[in-house]
């Protein structure tokens, strides 16, 4: 109980107004859900991060897009939206790729069913900048995966990471992102679940088939 | 479609259809692997494979040898020439006493059907075929039609035409049931003392004419003589057996339409299957081989995952 009390001010970092919260920041009941950012919010977030990384990145010509399967990649199309609506930079200028982690994970024979998706990265990333993108950032193991198998295609300059929320309470690894949605606080019985389609995140409490 | 339904891969027998399908979406991902700079993921680095052959083999070995290394898979090798069954030693001591030097996985390719069963009861290991006398190879099977549905676009409603010794095969009947399994059309030709009994109760169109066989065909499946394997004589001479039943250049020339031709390996130019129909534009005979080991890589990474 001391635990969830000390939620009480469940605040944002990053960017953008905080979102409606309850008073007294309860455990979600099985059904419940609570609503992290709506769409008006959410389109907000999205213009900052394409103003940010235009401010680093300029005319994108030596950088690409590397999102992450399966829930990076909407989030990789929503950002190449958002930099065509602030700057009209064309999408297809753009050099846009997948990954999957798959076989890189650590917890291969963990019980957990690995059933790999599609990686598509049609160019060379050598000596290039990548931003690497994925919907949230968590414990940090998924980006661990994603580093060691980008190295399986080349040497890039760099690596930036840009996520829509980061929890930053669990991470169980020294990793950080650059560019950030929003910053949310939230227990590890929680889920937190980007959909771009309906243009919302949600909080949603952690079950079996969803962890 | 979340995991394989077998523990071990001792024939196609035991796998569903889904299962294929799930080996074949897996191996995608992994001939995407093998088309990066470092061909090379660390899926397997805690698990140990023992690659048993009790029988001679060249590229099975070392295509599983590649899939395991490629998986970051420890390996050790055996073959017969210099073990110890010469000395006397049973099947089950043999593969126990290297299981006691903690290897979760045992490749084997042995001479005798039904060893790799009888294996399975007796062990905790996961058993993958590389082949049991002239009965099942299953990965062989696997990658055929995978090769089949990358260059057609899929396996279902095509029909394959195995053609040569199906009656000595192990790839034969792997290959009936695994592309009975995908939705395909299967028939066999060759001269009748070479089809075995058996096939009538599968299901196959049995044809004793090779130009008939062509024309309706979309896949030729020419498999080797295997000389080896032929206690009596079955056929009277090799080059009676080009003169009938060798698949020559002419023959496609006659068809219409485009057939692809396949061969499991290692090919007697001039016997089943001439040089000039091997290296042609229709043969997929070489990516066969590429997709060897792509597939070999999917059933091992999906059985140490189950």
């Amino acid at each position: 109980m001391r635990l969830i009390l000390r939620r009480l001010k469940l605040g944002s970092r990053g960017g953008g107004a905080p979102a409606k919260l309850p008073t007294f920041y309860l455990p979600l009941g099985p059904m419940e859900k609570r609503l992290l950012l709506e769409e008006s919010l959410l389109n907000l977030i999205l213009s900052r991060l394409a103003f940010q990384l235009i401010e680093s990145h300029q005319s994108f010509e030596e950088s690409v897009f590397i999102a992450i399967q399966p829930r990076g990649i909407e989030l990789m199309h929503a950002v190449v939206k958002a930099l065509e609506e602030v700057k009209a930079i064309k999408p297809e200028s753009l050099k846009q790729g997948t990954l999957d982690i798959t076989f890189h994970r650590d917890d291969f024979r963990s019980g957990k069913s690995l059933i790999p998706k599609s990686t598509d990265i049609p160019f060379a990333i050598e000596g290039k900048r990548i931003i690497l993108i994925d919907d949230v950032l968590y414990t940090g193991r998924t980006i661990r995966a994603a580093l060691d198998t980008l190295v399986d295609f080349g040497r890039p300059k760099d690596v930036e990471l840009l996520v829509l929320i980061d929890r930053k309470l669990h991470r169980d690894l020294p990793i950080q992102a650059k560019y950030v949605g929003k910053t949310i606080d939230s227990i590890e019985e929680e889920r937190v679940t980007v959909d771009l389609e309906g243009k919302s995140v949600w909080i949603t409490p952690k079950t079996s088939d969803n962890g | 479609m979340a995991s394989l339904s077998t523990k071990h891969l001792l024939g196609i027998a035991d796998l569903s259809t889904e299962d294929i399908q799930l080996i074949h979406s897996t191996a995608d991902e992994f001939k995407e692997v093998l088309s990066r700079k470092i061909k090379k993921v660390p899926s397997l680095r805690d698990v140990t494979i023992a690659n048993l052959f009790f029988e001679n083999s060249t590229r099975t070995k070392i295509s599983f040898e590649l899939a395991e290394k490629r998986l970051s898979a420890d390996v050790v090798n055996f073959s017969s020439s210099n073990s110890s069954t010469k000395k006397g030693e049973t099947l089950i001591d043999t593969v126990n006493n290297i299981l006691a030097m903690k290897v979760d996985m045992v490749v084997m390719r042995h001479p005798q059907p039904g060893a790799h069963r009888l294996l399975s009861r007796h062990i905790d290991a996961k058993i993958i075929n590389a082949g049991d006398g002239a009965h099942e190879h299953p990965t062989q099977a696997l990658l055929d039609a995978y090769s089949i549905r990358e260059r057609l676009g899929e396996v279902d409603g095509k029909k394959v035409c195995l053609f040569g010794d199906i009656k000595h095969s192990r790839v034969a009947i792997s290959n009936i049931l695994c592309l009975q399994k995908l939705g395909a059309e299967v028939m066999v030709c060759g001269p009748g003392s070479l089809i075995p009994k058996y096939v009538n109760g599968l299901g196959v169109k049995v044809s004793h004419n090779v130009q008939e066989a062509l024309a309706w065909c979309d896949v030729a499946n020419v498999l080797r003589i295997q000389l080896e394997r032929q206690n009596v004589r079955y056929i009277p001479s090799l080059r009676e057996y080009n003169q009938y039943f060798g698949i020559r250049k002419s023959h496609l020339d006659a068809l219409d339409k485009e057939t692809v031709i396949m061969h499991p390996g290692p090919i007697n130019r001039g016997v089943e299957i001439d040089s000039d129909v091997a290296d042609s534009e229709h043969s997929i005979i070489l990516d066969q081989v590429e997709n060897g080991v792509a597939t070999r890589m999917a059933v091992l990474y999906l059985l140490a995952e189950a």
